[in-house]
Order: C-alpha cells, then sequence, then structure tokens
C-alpha cells in the first residue's frame, strides 16, 4: 500500500516565549514492511539540531528556534510504501533487551482491574496469551474520544471503561507485564478507510515482545495486528515515553495552545 | 563570563553601596534630629525614608517615625530591603554562589561583615547608632578594598565597578532630589543657621563635608554645592564622577570584547551633558526635574546593560 | 560485638609504625592547646566557608561537618594494596557499564541476571547504544571502604554518579598543614594537591570528538540551596572552571552553549552535579527547571560529555554490589583485591529466611536508600526498633539488603575526655579518563558519638584528614 502523510501541529503563545527547543521522533522506523519513498519535517524558523538513531532504534531529531516566537508550525509530508507483516516487527535494528520493557511507569502501572484482567486472559504460548490479552483489553475498554485526557492512566481507563488509543494500548502493556511479557507503546500513523470504523489517523498501539518471534504489535483499539495501513515512528515505556514531538519554551508566561491535522491518505489507489 | 555571574557581580557592588547609603542616612538622621529645628526633627527622618524609597513599608509596619524604630529600620531590620542588614545579607549571598569569581580576600570581607552582622543582631540593638554606622563604614571600605586591592582586572571587576558607580549615582540623585528645596535659591534664608545647618547635614550624607571646604574653601553657598554634587569631578560621589566611572567600566569591556555596545554609546552621551553642564543651566531647568530626569536615564542605562550583558539572552554573536 | 581493631593500637600491643611520630605530638597537646587550636580550626573553615547541610533536610546550611584533628594514617605499603584495589574496581565497573548499555556480555553469560540490569531503575534506557568517549561512564569513582583488621578491608559501597566530598578531603589537608606544619616536617605525608590538576585533566581527555582545540568543561550544579554547593564552587575555583547552573546553558543546533557577557560560548564537557531524572525535562522528568532541554539529545549524538554518564548509576545500586566481585573476573580476568562485605539479598527466599533470624545481629540497608537513613543496625537498635523494622522489611522484602555488623577499626579522636578510640570509614577518589589517576589521600569519616558505626555527616559524623606516609 502506498500512504502518504500530511501531518502539521501548531503551537501558539499567548505571549510569546523566547526561544524553544524540541526533540522528534517523527521519521518512520526503518523495518520490513514499510519503505520511505519521501519524508520531510520541517519547523518554521527553526535550526536542525542532533540527528541520530538511538537505542531503541527510533530517528531522533533535535530542533532549536530562537525567539521571540507567538507560533511555530511543525509540518510532516511523506510518502511510505507499505506491506502487511501480520503485525511482525522484523529487520528492526535495536540495541535494548527486552527485559528492559518489563518495567512500569505511572501511567502504566498495575491495580486490581488490570490484574483481575491480566488473570482471565489464557492461552497456548506467548503469542495466544498475547493475543487473548489484546481482545480482553478490547472488549473491557470501549473507543469513545473525550472520555479521557494525555494523562489518564491505565487503571483509570479500565475503571472507565471507556477511551482512546492511548488508553487500549497503556491497558495491554500493563497487562502484558503482569504476565511477563516486555511490552511497549508504539506511536505511528494509521489510514483512515472509509469502512466507518472510528480512526485516529495519529495512532498509538502496543508491542509485545514474544520469545522466538520478537517484537509483535497490537492494536486494540481496532482489534487487530498492524497492517499495510500502519507506519510505525517510534517506541516507550509510555504515551509520554514514546511522544513524536517533545518541547520546551523559555520564558513561556501565557497559555500555550495546540492544533494538530493529520491526514493519511492512500496514494496509490 | 557567565552572564549570570557577571549579573551577581553587579548586584554584590549594588548592594554594598545601598548598605553604605543606608548607614549614612542613619548618620545624618540621627545627626539632624540632635538640633532643634523649626518643623521638628521629624520632617527630617521623613525626608531620610522617602530617600530610601522605603517610607510606605516604614509606616505599614510602625506608624509614624520614632528615632529609635528608625534606627532598626535603617540598620536591622529585614523587612527593609534596603537596611543594611538587608544589603550585607543580600551581598555576601551574591557572593556565595561566584565564590570562583572572587578572591579569598574579596569573599572573606564579604563573608565576615556578614559575620560579624549576625553577631550585632545577636547583641540586640542596644549600641549607640555611630557606632553602628562606623561599623558598616568600615565593612564597606573592607570589601571594597579587597576588590581594588586583589581582584583581576577583567571583565568581573568592571561589572563590580559599573554597579558601585550605577548605585552611587542613583544615590547621590536621591539623597539631593529629597532635600533639593534647602538648595534653591532662596533669598530669606541665606545664611540662616537652619540653612546651613541642612547643608551641612547633606553633605555629611554624602561622607564629604570636609572634602567640599578642601574643594571650594570660602563660603558655603547652595549652588556650590549642587555644584561638587553634581558636577565635581574630584566629588567620588558626583553624578559626573559616577557617570565617567560607567563609561570607562563600559569602555574596558568594549575592548576586552573586541565590541562597542549600545550601553556604552548611552553611557558617554549623559557624560558629554554633565561635562557641558552648569549649574545656572540646572537651576534654570528646575533642579528637582533635573534630578528626576537623570534618575530616569541612569535607570535606562542600567537596563540596557542588563539587556546587553547580563541575561544571557544576546544571540547570534558567539 | 567483638572488640575493634584500633589502628594506632592495634588489638593491644604497642603503637603501630604509621602512628609513631602522632605519640609525641599527642603528648605535647595539653587541654588548652587542644581547644586553641580546636577554635582555630573551626574559625578557619567558617571564614573558608566549608560548610555542610543535611541531605534533604534543607537545614542550616552553614552548618560545620566537625572536623576532628587527629588525622588517620596509612603506611605507604597499606596504601598500596588499596590503591590497586579501588583502581581494579573502578576499571570494572566501567567496564560493567559499558557493557551493559552495549552487548550484555555478562547477562548473555549468565553471570548477573538481566533483571537485575534491566529493570533497574538506575538503568537509563535513554543511555543504551550510545558508547561515551573513551568508553568511560564513572568519571569519579568513590569507593567506601572500612577496615576490621591490620590488613582486613572491605568496600561497603561504590559511588559511581558524582560522589561528594573531596572538598574535605582537600581541606582538612589544608588546614591540618596550616595549623601543625611540624607534623609535616617530621611525617612525610604524600601531598593529595594535585586531585584539581588530575581531575581537570580527567575531564578534558573525555571531550567529545567534535571539540576542537582545548575543550571548554563546566561545573552544573543545582544552585546554592543543594548541599553540596559549596564543594561544587570549590572545585570549579580550583580547577578554573565555570560553575553553571541549567539557566545558564541552552541548547542551539547541536550543540550546548554557555550564556556569557560576550555572548554564546560552546560547552564540550559537563561535570554535573545533579541527577540524571533533571538533567534534561525532553528526556528525563518533565517538571525539571534543573537541566537542560534538549541536552540528552546533543549527548547522545556526540555532542557534548556528560560526566558521569547518564546511567552510570546502574553500577552502583547495591543490589548489583554483590556481583562486583564477579564483574572483576568477568572483565578484568583478576581475583578482586578489596572484598565486598558478605551480603543477603531479602529479595531470595532463603537469604530472607537467614536474615529474620538473626535480626538482631545484622545491618540492614534499603537497596536504593543513602545517607545512612532508612537502615536498621541490628546490635544498636532497641527490641522494639528491630521490631518494627521486622515488619517493614516482610512487608518488601525485595527492598533490603543485609550484611554483618562488622567491627568497624577506630581511630584516636579527640573528644570531652581527651581522646578516645572511634569508629570510621574511608572514601579514595578514583578519576577515570584517558588514564586511571588516585592521589594517596582520601576522606576519612568518623562516627563522634561513643560506639556510633554511623559515619554519616547528617548523622553525627565528623571528618579527619587522611595520611598516607611515603615509603
Amino acid at each position: 500500500m502506498r500512504l502518504s502523510v500530511d501531518h502539521t501541529t501548531r503551537y501558539s503563545y499567548a505571549s510569546p516565549v523566547r526561544s524553544l527547543v524540541q526533540s522528534h521522533r517523527l521519521t518512520p522506523s526503518v523495518c520490513e514492511g514499510q519503505r520511505v519513498l519521501s519524508w520531510e519535517i520541517s519547523v518554521t524558523g527553526g535550526i536542525r539540531g542532533a540527528d541520530f538513531t538511538d537505542g531503541a532504534g527510533d530517528r531522533i531529531q533535535g530542533w532549536s528556534i530562537a525567539g521571540p516566537l507567538s507560533e511555530i508550525g511543525v509540518t510532516v509530508k511523506g510518502e511510505v510504501e507499505t506491506t502487511d507483516t501480520a503485525g511482525v516487527l522484523r529487520g528492526h535494528r535495536e540495541a535494548i533487551r527486552p527485559e528492559v520493557w518489563l518495567r512500569e511507569t505511572a501511567m502504566t502501572a498495575a491495580d486490581a482491574g488490570l490484574g483481575a484482567l491480566a488473570a482471565r486472559a489464557s492461552g497456548e504460548g506467548s503469542l495466544a496469551l498475547a493475543h487473548a490479552l489484546a481482545e480482553a483489553v478490547a472488549g473491557a475498554i470501549a473507543y469513545r474520544p473525550g472520555a479521557t485526557h494525555a494523562h489518564t492512566t491505565a487503571a483509570e481507563a479500565l475503571a472507565l471503561g471507556e477511551g482512546v488509543c492511548q488508553d487500549h494500548a497503556h491497558a495491554l502493556i500493563a497487562c502484558a507485564r503482569l504476565r511477563g511479557l516486555p511490552a511497549r507503546y508504539v506511536s505511528g500513523y494509521l489510514f483512515a478507510a472509509a469502512d466507518g470504523q472510528p480512526h485516529e489517523a495519529a495512532h498509538a498501539w502496543a508491542e509485545i515482545f514474544v520469545a522466538g518471534l520478537g517484537w509483535v504489535g497490537f492494536d486494540p483499539a481496532n482489534a487487530c495486528c498492524p497492517d499495510a495501513r500502519y507506519i510505525r515512528l517510534g517506541s516507550g515505556f509510555d504515551a509520554r515515553d514514546a511522544a513524536p514531538i517533545r518541547g520546551v519554551a523559555r520564558g513561556a508566561s501565557g497559555a500555550e495552545s495546540l492544533d494538530v491535522a493529520v491526514a493519511v491518505l492512500s496514494a496509490g489507489q | 563570563m557567565l552572564s549570570r555571574t557577571a549579573d551577581n557581580l553587579f548586584w554584590i557592588a549594588r548592594y554594598m553601596e545601598r548598605a553604605d547609603t543606608a548607614a549614612r542616612l542613619l548618620d545624618m538622621g540621627c545627626r539632624i534630629s540632635l538640633i532643634p529645628s523649626a518643623q521638628g526633627y521629624r520632617s527630617e527622618w521623613d525626608s531620610v525614608l522617602q530617600a530610601t524609597g522605603t517610607g510606605d513599608l516604614f509606616r505599614r509596619k510602625y506608624g509614624e517615625p520614632v528615632q529609635r524604630n528608625l534606627e532598626s529600620w535603617l540598620f536591622f531590620d529585614r523587612d527593609n530591603p534596603s537596611s543594611v542588614a538587608s544589603c550585607l545579607t543580600a551581598a555576601r549571598e551574591n557572593g556565595r554562589i561566584v565564590r570562583t569569581a572572587l578572591t579569598a580576600q574579596v569573599w572573606d570581607a564579604l563573608n565576615t561583615a556578614f559575620q560579624e552582622l549576625r553577631q550585632l543582631e545577636r547583641a540586640g540593638p542596644s549600641r549607640d547608632p555611630s557606632e553602628l554606622t562606623d561599623w558598616a563604614a568600615r565593612q564597606s571600605a573592607m570589601v571594597r578594598g579587597a576588590i581594588d586591592a586583589t581582584l583581576l582586572r577583567d571583565d568581573g571587576y568592571n561589572f563590580l565597578n559599573i554597579g558601585y558607580h550605577l548605585e552611587r549615582a542613583d544615590s547621590t540623585a536621591r539623597l539631593m532630589d529629597v532635600k533639593y528645596y534647602v538648595l534653591l535659591p532662596r533669598l530669606d534664608f541665606v545664611g540662616s543657621g537652619l540653612d546651613n545647618y541642612q547643608w551641612s547635614a547633606l553633605l555629611r550624607a554624602m561622607g564629604a563635608g570636609r572634602a567640599f571646604h578642601w574643594a571650594y574653601g570660602g563660603e558655603v553657598t547652595a549652588a556650590r554645592i549642587a555644584d561638587f554634587l553634581i558636577l565635581n569631578r574630584q566629588n567620588p560621589r558626583s553624578l559626573i564622577t559616577c557617570v565617567a566611572g560607567i563609561a570607562g567600566h563600559l569602555d574596558l569591556l568594549a575592548r576586552a570584547y573586541g565590541r562597542e555596545s549600545a550601553a556604552q554609546a548611552r553611557a558617554h552621551d549623559m557624560r558629554a551633558a554633565l561635562e557641558a553642564g552648569t549649574v545656572a543651566r540646572i537651576f534654570d531647568e528646575g533642579l528637582h526635574e533635573y534630578l528626576s530626569r537623570f534618575i530616569g536615564e541612569a535607570a535606562a542605562l542600567g537596563t540596557l546593560i542588563h539587556e546587553i550583558y547580563l541575561s544571557g539572552e544576546m544571540r547570534g554573536c558567539g | 560485638m567483638d572488640a575493634a581493631f584500633d589502628e594506632m593500637n592495634g588489638s593491644g600491643g604497642g603503637t603501630r609504625i604509621p602512628y609513631a611520630r602522632l605519640e609525641d605530638w599527642l603528648a605535647h597537646m595539653p587541654r588548652e592547646l587542644r581547644s586553641l587550636k580546636q577554635a582555630e580550626a573551626e574559625a578557619l573553615f567558617r571564614r573558608i566557608g566549608i560548610t555542610f547541610a543535611v541531605y534533604g533536610e534543607g537545614g542550616d546550611p552553614d552548618r560545620l561537618i566537625p572536623f576532628d584533628m587527629f588525622p588517620r594514617v596509612f603506611s605507604g605499603a597499606e596504601w598500596a594494596r588499596l590503591d590497586r584495589g579501588v583502581r581494579q574496581r573502578a576499571r570494572a565497573l566501567n567496564a560493567f557499564l559499558v557493557d551493559v548499555y552495549g552487548r550484555g556480555e555478562i547477562i548473555r553469560a549468565g553471570r548477573i541476571p538481566a533483571d537485575i540490569v534491566c529493570r533497574n531503575a538506575a538503568y537509563e534506557k535513554a543511555a543504551v547504544g550510545f558508547v561515551p568517549p573513551r568508553g568511560v561512564y564513572s568519571h569519579i569513582v568513590g569507593i567506601d571502604l572500612v577496615r576490621t583488621g591490620p590488613d582486613e578491608f572491605f568496600v561497603l559501597e561504590d559511588n559511581c554518579r558524582t560522589p561528594s566530598g573531596v572538598s574535605y578531603m582537600l581541606e582538612n589537608r589544608e588546614i591540618m598543614m596550616r595549623m601543625f606544619p611540624a607534623l609535616f616536617r617530621e611525617n612525610r605525608i604524600q601531598p593529595v594537591d594535585s586531585y584539581a590538576g588530575l581531575l581537570r585533566r580527567t575531564l578534558a581527555s573525555v571531550a567529545p570528538l567534535k571539540c576542537e582545540g582545548e575543550p571548554r568543561i563546566v561545573i552544573l550544579t543545582p544552585g546554592p540551596f543543594n548541599s553540596a554547593y559549596y564543594e561544587h564552587s570549590f572545585l570549579a575555583d580550583l580547577m578554573g572552571l565555570e560553575l553553571v547552573e541549567g539557566q545558564d546553558l541552552f541548547v542551539d543546533g547541536e550543540y550546548v552553549w554557555e550564556r556569557t557577557t560576550e555572548g554564546p560560548k560552546r560547552v564540550d564537557v559537563i561535570y554535573r552535579r545533579i541527577d540524571d531524572a533533571f538533567l534534561d525535562p525532553l528526556c528525563f522528568r518533565p517538571d525539571s527547571t534543573l537541566g537542560v532541554p534538549g541536552l540528552m539529545d546533543v549527548y547522545r549524538s556526540g555532542g557534548v560529555s556528560l560526566c558521569s554518564a547518564p546511567g552510570a548509576g546502574v553500577a552502583d545500586d547495591k543490589a548489583v554490589y554483590t556481583y562486583v566481585p564477579e564483574m572483576i573476573r568477568f572483565y578484568l580476568g583478576e581475583e578482586p583485591v578489596l572484598n565486598n562485605v558478605p551480603t543477603w539479598k531479602c529479595a531470595d527466599a532463603s537469604d530472607l529466611k537467614y536474615v529474620l533470624d538473626n535480626l538482631a545481629d545484622l545491618v540492614v540497608k534499603e537497596v536504593h536508600g543513602s545517607g545512612g537513613y532508612g537502615m536498621l543496625v541490628g546490635p544498636k537498635a532497641s527490641r522494639a526498633e528491630v521490631e518494627a523494622f521486622r515488619a517493614r522489611l516482610c512487608a518488601d522484602p525485595a527492598n533490603y539488603i543485609a550484611q554483618p555488623t562488622l567491627a568497624l577499626s577506630t581511630v584516636p579522636t579527640f573528644v570531652d575526655e581527651g581522646v578516645a578510640p572511634r569508629h570510621v570509614d574511608l572514601r579514595p577518589y578514583c578519576l577515570v579518563g584517558e588514564r586511571i589517576e588516585l592521589v594517596p589521600g582520601a576522606l576519612t569519616r568518623v562516627a563522634l558519638r561513643e560506639g556510633s558505626l554511623v559515619v554519616n555527616s547528617s548523622q553525627g559524623g565528623g571528618v579527619k584528614d587522611t595520611w598516607v606516609l611515603a615509603e
């Protein structure tokens, strides 16, 4: 599948900031199933900084923007040729041992509810168990935008029974770790087909480490494994750790507002 | 030099000079209160409070000025940001942060002042005010002396001196502004004992009673005092000496950094205006108006120096 | 507990040789002179401004750490062994760090469990896959040692992040030389004042590849309210380096810059005295205002060096500590010169049983604790304290390790009644860069309370000058 991405994030400041520093993880992972045809990131007035691939295999790009400025825009434009790998991450170079991904964070901390959910799932072997956990999470948290916010934890979302892709991913990570499976948060893009299903173009899902097979993606929000409609950007312990854009403004005194527009289209059809 | 370090050095100097000013004002207030005056000594204490800009704070805490309260207000009170104790503490704290930019002697002088201050505070306000003002004058001389005798003549030295001169220019101008009316040429008071006393108190507050006589000899007149405090280049506290000092140290910075600055140009403009000035023209403008304008210009120069050197926001010239 | 080994008087015999010349000195020190000298020392410390604030307690930042004038002395031969052992340990700890942030051979070889490393909070995921210049993570390794006999030394813990206290090593010597010059003429005491120069050279030697010419080095401090601020400014002064706070640095393009009165200047090496968590809000704690946004990106792309390297803390974790002898064998192919204190890991069921059965005889510590807080000294605790601790231990066994109560050696110390033995420990500071350097000296901490084994300055500990005699 040939997917085109047009992703713009606009930050506006009520009173001008002195300068801004950002760290981006906005480049498609180098792995089987996705081949970059073109990819361009631009930041209004930005100076490119550090550029490297980290131990998790993510391409990191630093930016600095000198002020004073009231508004900046981050634009990502590109085309990626994708194929379905049935969710299995192959050909991805990374140096972090799977055991590291057993660590809990505040957003993915287990509680009794998550414990019970994780305990109910059963399957022959890790792969089957991972599928069962993903199904369990998909069943326990209904997709409903606006029910949760950026800082909602996995436990809170489960108690609420509603959430968005971030909450699904957090809950699945928490459950997988409870069952001794390394798991992580993945951020990326999803081609929203006109099939009536609710999708988020800037998307997130989870990857679970299955011994012998490696990392396998699971998207409980859409009750499937990532396929050719997905573009993988980077990973982390949780949404904050895997955030595609992180930034700090110097001398920010007023309110900051954020406006995001993402369009993922099928370019070949 | 790190911008923050330069900023700290600049403020060490300003606080030390401010402590010195507070002590002088205390001395002047005590002296004036010893003689009978038409308005009573209260009005003199009022003008002292006015000169430090802390009159409102004082009244909120103590109500009407009473000598005992004024003494502790000007010397010990931490609620008064301009008291000797507040300034010495702030100077020492700034020094502690930039220990590495000071010599052992300068730090020692700052720290000793602070440690002795704590002893004075523990001993309570039982002392004779003149003992306190003498002590404060000695401390500021020790710090100033240690700076002059031991510090490298690098950019830090220039920032310290800019701080000293800027604070001193401001305090001279404010002190004159508070008492400007006694300097106005009004015939009815000429030669009256009161005026003479007011004049000598003003000179005393500048630590310049004797110096004035050496410089001018003969009779004390309002015009001569104004000349001495504003235009006389021999007087270490005159406005022209202070502004020339700022301009000179900005020149040294410009030479060291190989770059001229807008602050330097501004300081030279101010100096040129003072050099061309005469007392007659100042009185024509109105002494109060003249001083208000000067205080505003000095503050603007301080802001410019902050923006260029001390804030660290300057980009694109590395 | 058995009678402790006294470093001056041995276990009962005559004065041990390194201390021989101190007998005379002591004999000629009447009480009045001693009080006079003690007051003089205190005035000197106060004058130079060396003060200490208790960790995490705020408190009076101008409190003096008590200085005991009675020196602690090592013979050249005694030191030679410590020197070998400390260098060996510093090498092994750095080799371990390079390995666990790289291929993880020691884990693959099954010599240390993956979980102890990978699930450790001090193991930084962001540090994986980047090798710092010269493969050095911990540039200043502080090794805490205790002694129980003439030849018995044990490593109590390692400090691989930013061990503090070296300013006391240097200042204690300065003060002693000023007060007792005759002692230094009579004893051939090896100097320690090369430390600052060596530290500077060590830092310069790990400048990033992108650095051209003489590297610009700064010390990054959390600020004047930090308990070790004095030390930060002391070291900056000795080395002629700028002492900066996070707000003085900023990231622009591929580099870190310092805000100066002449405009921005590029920084090559940062000796940071702030914790990993606060280094960069873009990578670690987003609420940190002490750090520099974007710093980790510049670091990981080779634009600036950080000393110690982020993630170095995993090597000095108390759970990892028990594997250090194994590291020495694995990476260096040598037997450890200095032994660990035997340690029971309460996470292990059989170890836990032993610990619970012998609680009153053991020292139990939190795995991630420091500063002598949250620990039980069995033989010194009341029955109620032991029982209260037992409950905490049972609630979270994995959080604790236990060690036997060692009869820490004593050194004569000035007390109100005269001179009496007090327990001590030892912290040498090993520098690791292009070369490994160790000055012949260390910080000796002394528990000033009679019988106390807790030497932490936050809990009634003091310091002594530490001598190494020339052979």
